[in-house]
């Protein structure tokens, strides 16, 4: 397999009990390219996310990232292999201040022999933090507030930057503006474009049609479970995705499956 | 709201934007009681001009009144370590219940270890075990009352975290088999006679000595360890801790080890302090612990509160307990003003929350 397909997966499938929330999933994205994944409430995109990243475990299908067979057993493994996630939830810890929440879960750290008390080191955390902000042009106040006393616009940010900062491989984020301000929202696409320009892969779940047809290169859509259409974004409109969104159009190659 | 599109504003890591800390409050509400004292002992018509911490004596060897500041602090001192270990817990969201009994059960453990074989001449008379059991040298109580105290936290921890029992319920049952394991240890009958080694772990102002320690000690390794950060995340959002890889029920037992081992060792010098160790031992020290938790600023639902905090509510606890004596007022109003303490404080808190927000 060519090492310029970022991510693979095949007849990805998650089942939940007997509700079948994600059906034979086949997906493939290139090397800079930003897809989006779009569809209604239920249409199985956050599980397909869950899938990727490791948060569930899949029911069925294999996965691939860069060319290589991938298994993750919990989300530290898909970040460990270079999946960063921006959940739609944040997962951002109130009470502690950006560096924390960037460094959470993989602290820079001196006196490593000292298991759970290895001792961190503040003072490079707070330095890579400052670089991983640069490099997504996001902008906050002073990183040593608590995540408590930020907009949502910034606590988004934050959360988008942590993907920054580790070098990733491949960046998912889970409806990144739905509780933002026009204003909020702006920037966050700003980042996505500075991201774009960088060459960083990206994975955007999102409902918003106009910020899908301004940041992406394909959209994928998702109905019932099931991938309906794979189209670039110079071969579509938004009437035409809506169409395949509510099932009034179904991709040629996904009719079979689709029924 | 300009400072932060882009285009504008500065990346900037700013020392004097830091927000005034909690804990100053606290050494301010410290403070404002000493000086209520203070007031009250000059105005009080039977207190005859008494000071309360400054030497009223005429005397220039010292300023303050010694004997006053060491009793405050002593007396709690070993409440003051449990709630050292109640501090982490609570941060986690999480609450310990079963201190105060694992104070009892440990004492009467580590007393049992730490017996002489002869008193004045003749054979211990509280005996618990044989003479195989007499003279040890002081580190076996210690370690043994530390061993039982990781046990209980790990049943803790394991219940809470593995098989989600709120904490609450956890630790009352652990509340009530700790005292269930106290009396019957010895049958109800007090524990003593333990050897001189033992006794000195916590003779004097060494129950002082131990809880500052431990205080830095924890200061430090809540502040500038992993175990701390992941302390704070859990107790923040335990979500976000599990899906930044955290592995939190590892943790939470971590955590609830830690704690219990502290009300142990607590037990162990409660009882060296005591030179004995009865079955009713640390009655209420899980409660006195948990509101020297809050009066420090402590947030019951998590992610807030520290070490500092902590030790400057045990040291508010002190001087009121300390205070009321001084005025010459019963206990009973003593009991009274800490409970109106301990929700002045919590409601001081939740202004000052929602304010921020």
């Amino acid at each position: 397999m060519s090492e310029d397909i970022v991510l693979k997966a095949e007849d990805l499938t998650k089942h939940y009990g007997g509700v079948h929330a994600l059906e034979g999933a086949d997906f493939e994205m290139k090397k800079g390219e930003h897809v989006a994944i779009m569809g209604d409430n239920g249409a199985g995109k956050s599980t397909f996310v869950r899938q990727i990243t490791g948060v569930e475990q899949r029911t069925r299908g294999k996965v691939w990232l860069y060319g290589e067979e991938v298994n993750f057993a919990g989300p530290l493994d898909a970040r460990e292999a270079g999946i960063e996630t921006v959940f739609q939830t944040l997962a951002l810890a109130d009470d502690l201040d950006v560096p924390d929440n960037l460094f959470l879960g993989r602290e820079k750290t001196f006196a490593n022999w000292l298991g759970p008390f290895r001792i961190l080191d503040y003072k490079g955390m707070r330095k890579a933090t400052l670089a991983g902000l640069e490099k997504t042009a996001v902008k906050i106040p002073n990183i040593r507030n608590t995540i408590q006393n930020m907009s949502g616009g910034q606590r988004q940010c934050v959360a988008i930057a942590r993907t920054a900062t580790f070098q990733s491989r491949l960046t998912i984020m889970d409806e990144p503006t739905a509780a933002l301000g026009v204003q909020e929202t702006e920037q966050v696409e700003h980042i996505i474009k500075t991201l774009k320009e960088n060459g960083e892969p990206l994975i955007l779940v999102s409902h918003n049609m106009r910020q899908v047809f301004d940041l992406v290169d394909r959209i994928v859509v998702f109905r019932r479970g099931r991938i309906c259409a794979n189209l670039a974004k110079a071969d579509t409109d938004p009437q035409d995705v809506v169409a395949y969104i509510t099932g009034a159009k179904t991709g040629e190659e996904y009719r079979e499956s689709a029924l | 709201m300009e400072e932060t599109s882009h285009g504008t504003g500065g990346l900037t890591f700013d020392k004097s934007k830091r927000s005034w800390p909690n804990e100053m409050n606290i050494l301010l509400a410290l403070i404002i009681i000493i000086v209520i004292f203070e007031i009250l002992g000059q105005a009080l018509p039977y207190m005859k001009d008494q000071s309360f911490l400054f030497d009223s004596r005429d005397r220039f060897d010292s300023i303050f009144n010694e004997a006053r500041l060491k009793i405050i602090i002593l007396q709690v001192a070993i409440i003051g370590i449990i709630a050292l270990g109640v501090t982490q817990v609570i941060i986690t969201a999480g609450i310990d219940l079963s201190s105060g009994p694992l104070v009892a059960a440990t004492a009467m453990i580590a007393m049992s270890l730490a017996q002489t074989e002869l008193v004045n001449g003749y054979p211990n008379p509280k005996a618990v075990f044989g003479v195989w059991a007499m003279d040890l040298p002081v580190i076996i109580p210690v370690v043994a009352g530390l061993i039982f105290g990781a046990m209980i936290g790990a049943i803790n921890g394991t219940f809470i975290a593995y098989f989600r029992i709120p904490p609450f319920i956890a630790t009352l049952g652990m509340f009530m088999i700790c005292r269930g394991i106290a009396l019957w240890w010895s049958g109800g009958n007090p524990v003593s006679f333990p050897t001189e080694s033992f006794k000195s772990i916590g003779a004097g102002m060494m129950p002082v000595f131990w809880f500052l320690s431990l205080a830095v000690i924890f200061h430090f390794i809540l502040k500038y360890t992993v175990y701390g950060k992941h302390t704070y995340a859990i107790g923040s959002n335990e979500e976000a801790a599990r899906m930044s890889g955290i592995n939190v029920k590892r943790h939470k037992v971590l955590v609830y080890m830690i704690a219990s081992m502290l009300a142990a060792f607590a037990g162990v010098i409660l009882s060296a302090k005591a030179s004995t160790a009865q079955a009713g031992m640390g009655e209420f020290y899980e409660l006195f612990a948990i509101a020297m938790a809050v009066i420090g600023g402590i947030s019951l639902t998590g992610g807030r509160g520290s070490i500092i905090g902590t030790v400057l509510g045990a040291m508010v606890f002190g001087v009121i307990r300390s205070g009321f004596t001084f005025v010459k007022l019963d206990g009973s109003y003593q009991l009274m003003a800490m409970g109106g303490i301990i929700i002045a404080a919590v409601v001081l808190d939740q202004y000052r929350q929602r304010n921020k927000a």
